[in-house]
């Protein structure tokens, strides 16, 4: 079971989040990053199903050398390969970020042999577009299941299951396959000590990739209108109870 | 020449979002001279072509196969693509919801083009000649970005809640269209369902009581728990509670959790970063309950309580116990 999983590295805000003078990016002066807590998942999902069914992980992204931190990181928890597709640009379109990965993804495969699965988050935590993934398994010529909140292998199927207003629905992908994973599907495992050496000694390819520029083009960033509130203090402490539910009781909701 | 409603159905019931999408499409379409026309996929939705001419679509396309009875990413995203290859729309709108983003994501991947997700305004001047400016959600509402969509069919989805929905009856006429699908969208159907069991959802819930960090434990969710009891809400929590196995990630509020609109939001031990915030800040009322009152969840609610959580819910629960005798 070789498993590949896409990640990328995006700025990890707290209280807010602030942009740059030009509105072309968020500034990261004093932020750390991560990935996508989809994709942190997706990670673990595939760390665990290699860990029932035997084979390896492989992570890829396409971003700044920098983003070789996001790829170690998914070692120390049980990738054993990790390949970067740099750019020079902070970001690039959902159309040329898809051709460059499934054309990194194509040459792999050529040389190594098919991926069973191709995993990726639902959506990116940064650009939220929703589509790279389903853009490049359609490039590799694979079925594609976007919200899996549950991964198995059943022989040579991918069972996913997934959550709608209505209740859950189960979908059956032959192998090899892609599914793009949400949040809550696992809880995802802290590095070990082993995890963490090994994740200093890995080696991360580069692979240059291109992509045409697609038609999506990001204008401008903007903070939607904050919400500014003359927070009324209720009191301090337990004896704050009684304004509690005064109040509670004015919003009807306590009867 | 006209604006592509893709109605969002679940065996031939309509959801919900579809109604904001026809509403948005129908204004859009008016403000470039244009005509309003819907697709719906399967058979089992024909039916909603009359809701459709309810919203103003003058055509409702109905993508019929005999292998499109329930939802199918793939096969949906084929059967939209073969209607907009055949019909030429210049803008396509979809929902702005698990099944929509995924569907026109699919149509784009398809057709090659462009696609904006979760957009929240369309340039008021745009004529269906110069690329469509939009303004959409990043990083689940926290941010937004002004973006340019440069195709001859402009593909987007519209953020859901952002219109409300307006009816403008007409005559809708339909037209079927018997697509092609081949093989290789075939293996992506829903297989099986299991119905949810009814009851108050975190998304539904009518008070919502979260803790945070600053719980603690698994088990110090106790009396929040209770406290909701006692309300008729229920519990939700922080992704730093997700994260430490303290609850399971279906209570999580927040960018990659649950968006929440209750009357009233009660935040124990939660910091207010903004992937939280997001998924809060549609409650009617939010009352924070934290030890530091410069936290940004505090200078952002309606209310605060300043102290330890752990005693005061417990008060507060008390409290309620008293005054219903
Ligand atoms: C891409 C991305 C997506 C994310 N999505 C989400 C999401 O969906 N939901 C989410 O919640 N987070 C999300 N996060 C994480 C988010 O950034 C914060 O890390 C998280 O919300 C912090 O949780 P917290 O407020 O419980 O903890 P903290 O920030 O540690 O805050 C704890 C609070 O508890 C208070 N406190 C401590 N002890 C007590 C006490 N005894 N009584 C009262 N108050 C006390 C403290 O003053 C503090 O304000 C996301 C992060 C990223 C990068
Ligand atoms: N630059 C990138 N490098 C690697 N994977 C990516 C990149 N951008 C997007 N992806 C993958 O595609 C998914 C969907 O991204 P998006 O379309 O931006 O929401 C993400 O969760 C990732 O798994």
């Amino acid at each position: 079971m070789n498993i590949l999983v896409c990640v990328k590295r995006v700025p990890a805000p707290g209280a807010r989040i602030n942009i740059t003078d030009d509105g072309q990016a968020v500034d990261t002066a004093f932020l750390g990053f991560t990935v996508s807590p989809h994709e942190e998942c997706a990670v673990e999902q595939a760390v665990q199903l290699v860990e029932k069914h035997g084979g390896e992980v492989t992570v890829l992204t396409l971003g700044p050398a920098e983003a070789e931190e996001q790829l170690r990181t998914a070692v120390s928890v049980g990738a054993a390969k990790a390949v970067l597709v740099p750019i020079t640009e902070s970001d690039w379109d959902p159309q040329r970020t898809a051709q460059a990965i499934a054309s990194v993804i194509t040459d792999l495969e050529n040389a190594n042999g098919k991926y069973d699965l191709v995993l990726f988050g639902n959506e990116s935590a940064d650009s939220c577009g929703y589509q790279v993934g389903i853009r490049v398994a359609l490039k590799l010529g694979r079925p594609m299941v976007n919200g899996a909140k549950g991964l198995d292998i059943e022989g040579s199927v991918a069972k996913v299951r997934r959550e709608s207003d209505a209740g859950q629905e189960i979908y059956m992908l032959p192998l090899p396959s892609a599914v793009g994973v949400k949040e809550g599907i696992n809880l995802p495992r802290y590095p070990t000590m082993k995890g963490r050496l090994a994740s200093k000694k890995v080696d991360v390819t580069r692979t240059e990739s291109t992509g045409s520029v697609g038609g999506l083009k990001m204008i401008q960033l903007q903070r939607p209108p904050e919400r500014v509130s003359n927070t009324q203090i209720l009191g301090t402490g337990p004896e704050a109870a009684s304004a509690v539910v005064d109040l509670l009781e004015e919003l009807g909701v306590f009867k | 020449m006209s604006v592509l409603a893709v109605i969002e159905h679940d065996r031939g019931t309509i959801a919900t979002a579809s109604l904001g999408v026809l509403t948005a499409a129908r204004n859009l379409a008016a403000q470039m001279g244009t005509s309003l026309e819907a697709v719906t996929v399967g058979s089992n939705a024909d039916a909603l072509a009359s809701v459709a001419g309810q919203y103003g679509a003058t055509v409702v396309h109905q993508a019929h196969h005999d292998a499109l009875t329930d939802f199918g990413p793939e096969a949906w995203g084929e059967a939209v693509a073969q209607v907009v290859r055949a019909t030429s729309p210049q803008v396509v709108i979809g929902t702005g919801t698990e099944r929509g983003h995924e569907v026109i994501a699919q149509v784009a991947a398809r057709l090659d083009l462009p696609a904006s997700m979760n957009c929240t305004e369309f340039d008021s001047s745009f004529n269906g000649t110069q690329p469509l400016r939009v303004v959409r959600a990043r990083w689940g509402g926290s941010l937004l970005e002004q973006a340019e969509v440069d195709a001859t069919i402009k593909l987007v989805t519209l953020a859901n809640h952002t219109v409300d929905a307006v009816e403008a009856p007409t005559s809708a006429s339909n037209t079927v269209h018997n697509v092609n699908l081949d093989s290789s969208v075939m293996h992506s159907f829903v297989q099986d369902r299991v119905e949810r069991v009814a009851g108050v959802t975190l998304a539904t819930a009518p008070v919502v009581v979260s803790g945070g960090r600053g719980v603690g434990s698994a088990e110090a969710f106790a009396p929040l728990e209770e406290l909701a009891g006692l309300l008729g809400g229920v519990v939700g929590c922080s992704r730093a509670v997700t994260n430490n196995g303290w609850r399971n990630h279906t209570d999580q509020v927040g960018q990659t959790g649950t968006r929440i609109a209750p009357d009233i939001y009660i935040a124990c031990g939660i910091s207010g970063a903004i992937q939280h915030w997001v998924g809060a800040m549609a409650s009617k009322n939010i009352l924070a309950i934290n030890t530091d009152k410069e936290a940004n969840i505090v200078t952002k609610a309606g209310y605060a309580v300043i102290g330890d959580l752990h005693k005061i819910v417990p008060a507060i629960s008390e409290e309620i116990r008293r005054r219903r005798g």
